[in-house]
């Protein structure tokens, strides 16, 4: 393992989006408070699951700016390289695939963890979220970020511009993150789409990440927990498979 | 160039690059088409070709930047791919295109370089030194954004060199440069493999891969057309030019004056000669018979461009 290697790709990563941390956290700070303001007062004075609706809000929007900007940091960062062609610089060195998709995934973890934490001490000076389990935040933080921020380096490997970025993410990752339970419980939906909220990935990561904090949910945590873990060992060997095949980035 | 000098020495027996029937398929193209050659250790190689004839791929190859369809390439006796590690440890490539990262300062990047190949903080009084070898050390906390394209590239070998490789190869390095950083690049690669370095270069400047290299591959269409001494490559050619200034109002010129002509401008003739078949007095004594006066007589032997048109569009005919 060639961890010097792989710790200075992780570093180098960190430095990438720190020379930018206004577009990279800020940014998703402030919109994930301009959510909370507007659903907060539309849904103010009731309660969901029995906790006052804008403190349920609050571990919600900080798993859908984990899973959007973990899937951003990853796949900008490698699509770019690739659009500039720097990527060669990469390529050529003795890291394996498994050191570059860990440095990626872990640099990719630490944007999204940055951008949560800042989320929930702003909030708080608005309402009050206990962290019931934080083990179960933080394996929730682990996986749901992970698989996003894997996802977020395929989708890189395969774009070829970054129109392709832009269509996955407003496709696939919005329209998931958006419909899997940020802003209410799944059993104030119509029966059907509570059925097809079950087979939604994210509603497990966003379900489980909330237990943490207030210990109540929309199914089993342990669920939720195998859930997004089979989801990032799946992804991840997906990623892993596809960078020591070189494919897509090595002709 | 003193940290040069301290290079690990594998088991020198091992050729610097083993190339073995690589080919390389495209879907529409065939772009290698089962090469071998060995370039030894210590020595200064040039690879030249056409355009299109398969040098870059066989560059991306070797620095396991594309797999081949067939065959195996070993950097000191470790395949690219299964020893991926020691292979690419052991080399160093400076990329043709000026591609760079824009986020960061020159200094920073090749800090951050080094640390791909494991070298920490040791490594950073050599990554001064290359810096300030490569005229680059006023330069070292400028963005890469803001330099020219000049010192980019003088970054790009820089680069290529942060982990102190055994192999250098050099694609295209100054294509587009100007005649002073050209000089310079020529020291610097030629101290470099005065240091033990083993440099491999491709140019479109054939005066340039005369100048610098020990032996040349000429790649033609995927396939490897000539791989010689460059001493021997010259001499191979069996030809002179012979350049004539002529005055007076002579009558036309013989047959076997008139089928060595290359050129003709206004009162100047080139003619191609050859050796052992066309020599210089038989042809001047017929150029007067016609009437004509020899006001100055040059020659010159063939450059590597000569036989190098020679050898790639010979190809070309022979293809169609």
């Amino acid at each position: 393992m060639n961890w010097q290697g792989c710790f200075t790709l992780f570093f180098k990563e960190i430095r990438r989006f720190y020379s930018v941390i206004l577009q990279t956290v800020g940014a998703p700070v402030v919109t994930a408070l301009l959510y909370m303001v507007v659903f907060g007062q539309v849904l103010q004075g009731q309660t969901i699951q029995g906790v006052p609706s804008s403190a349920f809000l609050v571990p919600g929007l900080m798993m859908m700016s984990i899973i959007q900007n973990s899937f951003a940091n990853t796949s900008s960062s490698l699509t770019q390289s690739k659009i500039n062609g720097n990527l060669v610089f990469l390529l050529m060195t003795p890291l394996s695939a498994f050191e570059i998709y860990l440095a990626y995934i872990s640099a990719s973890l630490v944007r999204a963890t940055l951008v949560a934490v800042v989320l929930y001490l702003v909030t708080q000076l608005f309402v009050t979220v206990p962290i019931t389990h934080p083990l179960l935040v933080l394996t929730m933080l682990v996986f749901g970020g992970g698989t996003l921020a894997v996802m977020g380096l395929i989708a890189g490997i395969l774009a070829n511009k970054f129109d392709h970025l832009a269509a996955f993410q407003n496709f696939f990752i919005m329209p998931l993150s958006f419909l899997s339970g940020v802003f209410y419980s799944i059993h104030s939906l119509p029966e059907f789409w509570q059925h097809a909220s079950r087979f939604n990935p994210v509603f497990y990561m966003i379900d489980g990440f909330r237990q943490g904090f207030f210990g109540v949910g929309d199914s089993d945590p342990l669920r939720s927990v195998i859930v997004a873990g089979v989801f990032f060992v799946l992804v991840s060997s997906i990623c892993i498979t596809m960078l020591s095949r070189g494919y897509k980035i090595r002709g | 160039m003193r940290a040069l000098l301290i290079i690990e020495r594998g088991c020198m027996s091992e050729p610097a690059i083993a190339i073995r029937n690589v080919e390389k398929r495209y879907a529409s193209t065939h772009a290698l088409k089962g090469v071998s050659f060995d370039i030894r250790r210590g020595e200064y190689f040039g690879l030249l070709g056409p355009n299109g004839a398969g040098k870059s791929t066989l560059i991306s190859i070797i620095a396991g930047l594309t797999h081949a369809s067939a065959g195996n390439v070993a950097v000191l006796g470790h395949d690219v791919r299964r020893d991926f590690r020691q292979a690419r440890r052991a080399l160093g490539v400076v990329p043709q295109e000026l591609v760079y990262d824009p986020f960061f300062p020159v200094r920073e990047m090749l800090r951050i370089q080094a640390g791909y190949y494991g070298c920490g903080r040791d490594h950073w009084p050599w990554i001064d030194e290359l810096l300030e070898r490569l005229d680059l050390t006023d330069k070292a906390e400028v963005s890469m954004r803001a330099l020219s394209g000049g010192m980019k590239r003088r970054v790009l070998i820089a680069q290529a060199l942060v982990h102190k490789p055994d192999v250098v190869i050099l694609d295209e390095p100054t294509a587009g440069v100007d005649v002073e950083l050209r000089r310079t690049l020529w020291h610097f690669t030629r101290d470099l493999n005065d240091a033990g370095h083993t440099i491999v270069l491709t140019t479109h400047y054939l005066e340039e891969a005369e100048e610098l290299c020990d032996r040349i591959a000429i790649l033609d269409h995927g396939e490897l057309s000539v791989l010689e001494d460059k001493r021997a490559l010259l001499n191979r050619h069996p030809y002179r030019f012979l350049s004539l200034e002529l005055s007076g109002n002579g009558g036309p010129l013989p047959e076997s004056v008139e089928r060595l002509i290359e050129d003709r401008h206004e009162d100047t003739l080139e003619l191609k000669l050859e050796q052992g078949r066309d020599f210089i007095a038989d042809v001047m004594e017929a150029i007067r018979g016609a009437g004509y006066r020899i006001q100055d007589v040059r020659t010159r032997e063939p450059s590597l461009e000569n036989i190098f048109v020679e050898l790639t569009t010979d190809h070309d005919k022979d293809a169609a």
